[in-house]
């Protein structure tokens, strides 16, 4: 904690007073019961990782008892609600990969210009309205823009492209770019306001321009932190549901056609929940191998964006 | 080494003479200065495709949700006709799960963020908790429905209740009010605390009577934050199993239940056009609870705000 507070030895309740200044063991007892409360419930947090660990691994378990490790990482094909059972996630990663990637096309220019632009150019007033606007995007739900998706955007596509069809990763992945644009121009931007003053007055007090000073001072030295912003919002696409379970389609398709219905991972966790199965039967079992997956990719996401900003931060002082 | 001495090194071993010194380093603003002017209107640009395509979206969805919007569709069960279809049991069913994860996750996310800010020492078990929170923040939510799915709904046999369905969210949105809790109690300087302490109050004394109410409209703030998040969540509902088509109106934490988005995913899924049309008008309804809300939030930070 950056600020200072005492620590319990240095806790000014018990100093050698005389009287009852410093001995009081009813209050002494309280304090310690509620210090006990209160890390109990940070505590709950980590109970919540322990549980998302071991009910996604306990099913997964299951799982792999009854499918081979090698057959699930290298098939291409995913049918366990047929009767010929196929279990290759790659028809089900490829989609994820694919929407996520078009979102990444859409959010990653326009979020980082917005971001330089918010951080270098705008006036102060500018800033303080069009931030939170550009927030609000974020807090859409994502049910909403996948009606969007579905029902505005696939329509608009298919007049520019007539073969596209209706359900597709292409409408999809857009409409999760914008949906993830200010997670990219929010968090670049903090990194970019983050570069001390000094080496923006340095490069103008040389001579350079606004742009210059952006693209060659600034950019370079938030690099660390734009990075991160980029992964990190990869990672929300990744796991990103509504969007791709309405607009991107239900059927696993080991494809990197854009035009074509396909389904993602999280959209395969949601068509089987909204069956009826049995738990402990093997399409029960499936979600939970499907949601280690995609919960070991984006945990192994935020890692590493997490290391990003840790190791290459430029630090000034 | 002096300026002159490079300059003149680089005369010396050059090969043929510069011009004039006026020509090296020419300046050249105008054409330097255009690129900014340039790189502004693209990042006007990119600001206005965002919100832009959000004013789209509103306006797409008023112009199919709002003739379907009326008492008749706010006070009805849902049907299998468009007609009779309504969000009766939804609006309950959302009330009552938000009731339940509010009162789950806001004491358990101020009592965190208490702990860790006033109480915890650089140990290795609090920076674990510390990173762990970080992470948490970062498991899509869909995961979280999986959790519940299995802990919830299987292990604790809750079944597919709104019980099941609050607790769910609530570990989904207790990052958002530790991280909001904690940002408040961390702007309260220290001088309020010494003050306390310097009276003879206790560390809680000091935290009941000052830090807290003190760091209130932050966590009230970030609370209401919370609420609009879990509003519109819809993946882990449907992963937990909460039904997509109810004819009744939830009285008991056991009861099963549907939810706002769960309703309006339902009818996005359906053929029927009409249907497609309802769902827009209920995602009108759930817009406005959420711009309500944040309205709220961003109000109540202005008005309660205190400077030191």
């Amino acid at each position: 904690m950056a600020q200072e507070t005492l620590t319990s030895r240095e806790y000014p309740g018990r100093f050698p007073g005389r009287g009852n200044l410093g001995r009081n063991r009813a209050r002494d007892i309280k304090e310690r019961v509620i210090q006990g409360a209160l890390f109990l419930a940070a505590l709950v947090s980590v109970l919540t990782t322990l549980g998302i660990v071991l009910s996604l691994f306990s099913e997964t378990w299951d799982f792999f008892q009854k499918v081979s490790l090698a057959e699930f990482l290298f098939e291409t094909e995913w049918t366990p609600l047929f009767s010929i059972q196929k279990f290759g996630i790659w028809a089900l990663v490829s989609a994820t990969l694919m929407t996520s990637f078009i979102a990444l096309l859409i959010a990653v220019p326009l979020g980082l210009v917005a971001a330089t632009y918010l951080s270098e150019f705008a006036s102060s007033r500018a800033r303080d309205i069009l931030k939170p606007i550009l927030e609000v995007l974020a807090g859409v739900p994502t049910v909403v823009y996948g009606f969007f998706a579905l029902f505005f955007v696939t329509p608009l596509l298919q007049r520019i492209i007539p073969e596209l069809s209706g359900y597709n990763s292409l409408s999809a992945g857009m409409v999760m770019g914008i949906m993830i644009l200010p997670m990219v121009a929010s968090l670049s931007e903090d990194a970019m306001s983050s570069v001390p003053a000094s080496l923006r007055e340095g490069a103008y007090g040389l001579g350079a321009t606004r742009f210059e000073v952006a693209t060659k001072v600034i950019f370079p030295a938030a690099l660390s932190g734009i990075i991160a912003s980029v992964i990190l919002a990869l990672s929300r696409a990744v796991g990103e549901t509504m969007i791709v379970a309405i607009a991107a389609g239900q059927s696993p398709n080991f494809t990197f056609n854009p035009l074509e219905t396909v389904e993602t991972m999280t959209a395969y966790i949601v068509q089987v929940s909204l069956g009826d199965t049995p738990a402990g039967s093997l399409a029960y079992q499936t979600i939970f191998a499907v949601g280690t997956s995609l919960f070991i990719m984006t945990f192994i996401m935020n890692v590493i964006s997490q290391w990003f900003v840790r190791r290459f931060r430029e630090v000034y002082d | 080494m002096s300026a002159i001495g490079v300059g003149e090194a680089t005369i010396k071993g050059g090969g043929p003479p510069p011009a004039s010194a006026e020509e090296m380093f020419r300046p050249n603003l105008a054409a330097r200065k255009a690129k900014g002017y340039i790189f502004t209107g693209l990042g006007i640009l990119s600001i206005l495709i965002g919100i832009g395509t959000l004013v789209i979206l509103l306006g797409d969805v008023l112009v199919r949700g709002l003739p379907w919007l009326d008492l008749q569709f706010l006070n009805s069960f849902d049907s299998r006709f468009a007609e009779r279809a309504g969000l009766k049991a939804a609006l309950y069913g959302t009330a009552y799960m938000m009731f339940f994860t509010i009162l789950f996750a806001l004491p358990l996310g101020i009592m965190s963020a208490v702990y860790l800010e006033e109480y915890a020492g650089d140990s290795r078990l609090n920076r674990f908790i510390e990173v762990n929170i970080s992470n948490l923040a970062g498991v899509p939510s869909i995961i979280y429905g999986l959790l519940g799915l299995q802990v919830f709904v299987r292990w604790f046999a809750l079944e597919r209740s709104v019980l099941a369905g609050s607790l769910t969210m609530a570990l989904l949105v207790l990052p958002i009010i530790i991280v909001a809790a904690r940002e408040a109690i961390r702007a309260i300087p220290s001088s309020i605390r010494d003050a306390s302490y310097a009276v003879g109050a206790t560390r809680w004394q000091t935290i009941r009577h000052h830090v807290l109410p003190y760091a209130f409209p932050g966590i009230l703030t970030g609370n209401i934050l919370a609420a609009s998040r879990a509003i519109g969540e819809t993946a882990p509902l449907i992963t937990i199993g909460a039904l997509t088509f109810v004819l009744f109106t939830p009285d008991d934490p056991m009861d099963t239940f549907t939810a706002l988005p769960i309703v309006i995913f339902n009818w996005t899924s359906k053929a029927q056009a009409e249907f497609h049309d309802l769902a827009a008008a209920g995602i009108i309804v759930l817009m406005a609870v959420l711009l309500t809300m944040n309205s709220l939030a961003i109000w109540l930070r202005y008005r309660l705000r205190k400077r030191f």
